[in-house]
């Protein structure tokens, strides 16, 4: 080894503790990947720092070092946000696990950056409050890596994404200086809005290690719904005429036909497998509320061609009705060895369109390929259902991929939605920012780390 | 989605001891960028088996494959031996779980010194210092041995009432469920007689090779399968019963242990499909209500790993539990959740399954039930053991499902002669 990364490594022993640092091989090869398929490196070593300061004490060595720093949480990311470069130290954020404080008077909730998106959930339930964001991994994904990645979930229609629940950030600067943007105020125009700038940023500016989040009251009631129809078209206008009527549903998620059998065949929950689309729809609010809108609901859905709307009568059918949703991608996985989850997003508008262009792509290249998704909010899962041994067919999955990306950003969409950019989009970023904003976004990089510590190789080609 | 399903990686929140992280360390394995090494032995042993990472699967990942795989290459490298190892091993797999005979004589002795009071007296007297300290931390868990064995207490053949005889099945008597447990296999008898379903118990039975195939002594799994096969008329009878979860789970894949066999794999298929878990086959023939209660008044239910995850029978044994009249049923939380037993798990890994142990009675406290059921040996073993240092604890009794039926179909009787 190197004298240099010698004493690098037992710099980060003393600012850790060293049974908080891994450099076995073995303990190495289950940290070279996250949730992303087929990307995956080993990193130089891994430690688990406690708390902001042992963070910033690592930064900070590791660009005295000239060691590259990757961020990471429970690896759980769909766009290899966390996946290690070579020779790089990976931060596991795991043990800054405390919920601090949650302020019912102004209904806000400050946690380290490693406590479980679903705990924070629960600890706000316990006090009658909600959280809404819920990422589809919120059982294991951590809070500081859905801040970092700005992540979604079903609920975006009606309550939007992590982004607005994020009142304020604790950050260790590319440099190891720490600081902290934003407050408990709703109103704050002082400077520049620096928290947003870090959310979403991928580990690419800084590590957040402290939110401050924001809380709603919990809706008192929620009814669940499910629709088929016999064209996604039918199902499209369904939501439109939803949103027309001045209702705002919490939750509008559609399968497409694939997968809508792919469900069947695997969770057997008694779904039609003929049908063109399935619509999972869900009000929340006071009881009253929400009983008037999902009768409106109902009436609208059957008005614009739904064959078939269940209404689900208690608690327990909610969740079976909302199982076919939730085993979507469970479904789909099971049907080929590697699985491909896109998340290209279109104008809500545009949805259906965008929808039977993807099945056109799919029959174009043989590609076998599931769309499910949130249609409320035009956020799309294409999920291609290959096998990365097969050189061949990955090929086509490239050309459609890249089909339907040039078709999304014609439509006036986004290459992603809510995985974020990482290593899988980074080819696709400049086709999407093709004035000089592309050159914006590297300019703010390069003002933030121009040294190219954190998180190098992502984002950016 | 398996991280969160996995008991030792919510324990240590390190990924080589998760689901994903193991695979991904066989599959640097077999993609040859890493040697089986010392360190991958360990995590292969640090890992329950427990396969609630099957369950959370979206992709259907056949963990319990790899894992027997992985294992298995783990004692070829023979990675991890040592000459204590090494014995324990010879001994166990390859000398007292390979002959029924001798591992009941084993069993007797350790009766003998069980009821002449000899245990009491070496356990007051001090002697147990002078054992090395890791057996002197395992004596306590010895099981108590039955007073009688299987084969004392169940005839090779038993007939139900001659105008209710429906099926013909075979019961699996297992080993420790054997030693340990024979009542229970007892109360298996009675509530298939009970059901309609003439039983055939061979007095002296093979071990059904699952202990040798999550261990990497995959040969051994096969020849114990074989001469499990040869010991039964698979094709007369409409049913093999098991009735330990552990066992089960491995009894229902003798046709992949046996694949390429030109002798036995057929006859392995054919046993695959008509070995039923016991919970499994009474709800598929309809198993008939008790009138009468059972001798307890209320219960929670643990369930065995490889009776949920491994074979996925989750909903038979409560149904059964909810069938007795008068039994108030309370569902444990984190039912699913291993408590450390698994398999010689609380052998090798002693810390690990403490924490598990010390988690599971802190779930069954908060039921405030004063029985919990169960439906395997290992478990029942390690929730009685955990009951006795935890005093403070509600709960007092282990028991198992089939025990609460046989009791029920028992007072049905005793009720009717006090009526008459």
């Amino acid at each position: 080894m190197e004298p240099r990364i010698a004493d690098f490594l037992s710099g980060i022993r003393q600012a850790v503790g060293s049974d908080q640092v891994l450099t076995e091989s073995e303990d190495l090869v289950p940290y070279s990947f996250d949730g992303t398929a087929a990307i995956k490196q080993k990193p130089l070593c891994v430690a688990f720092p406690a708390n902001s300061q042992e963070v910033a004490a690592c930064v900070k060595l590791a660009a005295r070092y000239a060691v590259p720093v990757v961020a990471r949480g429970s690896g759980t990311g769909l766009s290899g946000g966390s996946v290690p470069v070579d020779q790089s130290l990976v931060l596991c954020l795991l043990r800054l696990d405390k919920i601090l404080e949650i302020d019912e008077r102004n209904l806000t909730l400050k946690a380290q950056c490693g406590v479980i998106t679903k705990d924070i959930d629960d600890a706000a339930a316990r006090h009658g409050l909600f959280y809404p964001p819920d990422p589809g991994s919120m059982k294991i994904s951590t809070i500081g890596g859905n801040v970092a990645e700005n992540s979604g979930g079903l609920r975006g229609l009606k309550y939007g994404v992590t982004r607005d629940y994020v009142m304020g950030i604790t950050v260790v600067l590319p440099d190891g200086r720490l600081v902290q943007l934003g407050n408990k105020c709703v109103k704050d125009v002082a400077g520049y809005s620096l928290k947003d700038l870090f959310i979403g940023s991928e580990g690419t500016l800084g590590i957040i290690t402290e939110v401050l989040l924001k809380l709603l009251p919990r809706p008192a009631a929620r009814k669940t719904m499910l629709a088929l129809y016999d064209s996604m078209e039918a199902a499209a206008e369904t939501v439109s005429a939803i949103i027309a009527a001045r209702i705002i549903p919490c939750t509008l998620e559609f399968l497409d036909r694939v997968t809508v059998g792919c469900v069947e065949d695997y969770a057997r929950i008694g779904l039609p497998t003929d049908v063109e689309a399935l619509l999972l729809m869900e009000t929340d609010g006071h009881p009253a509320a929400v009983d008037d809108e999902a009768a409106r609901m109902q009436a609208i859905a059957i008005k614009h061609g739904a064959r078939e709307v269940k209404i689900a009568a208690d608690e327990a059918e909610s969740n079976r009705l909302a199982s076919a949703r939730r085993q979507a991608f469970s479904a789909l996985a099971r049907v080929k060895p590697t699985t491909i989850l896109e998340d290209v997003t279109v104008p809500r508008s545009e949805l259906a369109r965008m929808v039977s262009f993807i099945r056109k792509t799919a029959g174009k290249h043989q590609l076998l390929i599931g769309t499910f998704g949130h249609m409320g909010d035009g956020n799309l899962h294409p999920t291609f259902l290959t096998n990365e041994r097969d050189a061949e067919e990955m090929h086509r999955v490239e050309i459609a991929l890249q089909e339907i990306v040039e078709e999304t950003l014609r439509l006036g969409g986004t290459i992603t939605g809510e995985h974020g950019v990482g290593m899988a989009k980074k080819v696709f970023l400049k086709q999407q920012y093709t004035d000089d904003s592309y050159a914006l976004l590297k300019d703010i990089k390069q003002a933030l780390d121009p040294q190219k510590m954190l998180n190098p190789g992502k984002i950016f080609e | 989605m398996c991280l969160p399903s996995c008991p030792t990686y919510v324990e240590t929140r390190r990924e080589r001891n998760s689901p994903r992280g193991r695979i991904a360390l066989m599959r640097a394995i077999a993609d040859d960028e890493q040697p089986v090494s010392r360190s991958f032995g360990e995590e292969m042993y640090y890992c329950l088996g427990c396969l609630a990472c099957t369950t959370a699967c979206p992709a259907g990942v056949n963990y319990a494959e790899l894992f027997e795989t992985a294992r298995a290459e783990v004692e070829k490298k023979q990675v991890l031996d040592t000459p204590q190892r090494s014995f324990w091993r010879w001994l166990t797999l390859e000398v007292l779980f390979m002959r029924p005979r001798l591992l009941r004589a084993v069993g007797w002795l350790l009766r003998g010194y069980q009821q002449s009071g000899l245990q009491k007296a070496v356990r007051t007297s001090g002697l147990l210092r002078l054992l090395p300290s890791n057996l002197r931390r395992l004596e306590p868990q010895t099981p108590q041995i039955s007073p009688a064995f299987s084969n004392n207490i169940i005839d090779e053949v038993e007939k139900p009432p001659a105008q209710t005889s429906r099926y013909r099945v075979a019961v699996l008597t297992g080993c420790v469920q054997d030693l340990a447990f024979s009542n229970i296999n007892r109360d298996t008898v009675d509530v298939l007689l009970a059901n309609g379903c003439e039983v055939f118990t061979p007095a002296v039975q093979f071990c059904c090779g699952s202990l040798h195939a999550h261990n990497g002594a995959p040969e051994l799994a096969r020849e114990l399968a074989r001469k499990q096969l040869d010991q039964f008329d698979v094709e007369s009878l409409d049913a093999i019963i098991s009735n330990a979860g552990g066992c089960g789970s491995h009894l229902k894949h003798y046709h992949s242990l046996l694949k390429g066999d030109a002798r036995y794999e057929k006859r392995a298929q054919l046993w695959d499909a008509k070995l039923k878990d016991i919970h499994e086959w009474l709800v598929e023939i309809s198993f008939r209500q008790p009138t009468a209660p059972c001798n307890v008044d209320e219960a929670t239910y643990h369930e065995s790993c490889h009776l949920t995850h491994g074979q996925k029978i989750t909903a038979a044994p409560r149904q059964i539990l909810r069938s007795i009249p008068h039994l108030k049923f309370v569902e444990l939380p984190e039912s699913n959740w291993c408590c450390g037993s698994a398999g010689v798990y609380n052998i090798t890994q002693p810390e690990q399954s403490a924490r598990l142990l010390e988690r599971k009675l802190d779930c069954i406290a908060k039921t405030q039930m004063s029985v919990v059921a169960t439906s395997n040996p290992g478990c029942h073993l390690q929730l009685a053991g955990g009951l006795v240092t935890r005093q403070s604890s509600n709960c007092k009794e282990v028991t198992q499902p089939v025990t609460l039926l046989a009791q029920a179909y028992r007072n049905e009787k005793r009720s009717m002669m006090v009526n008459e």
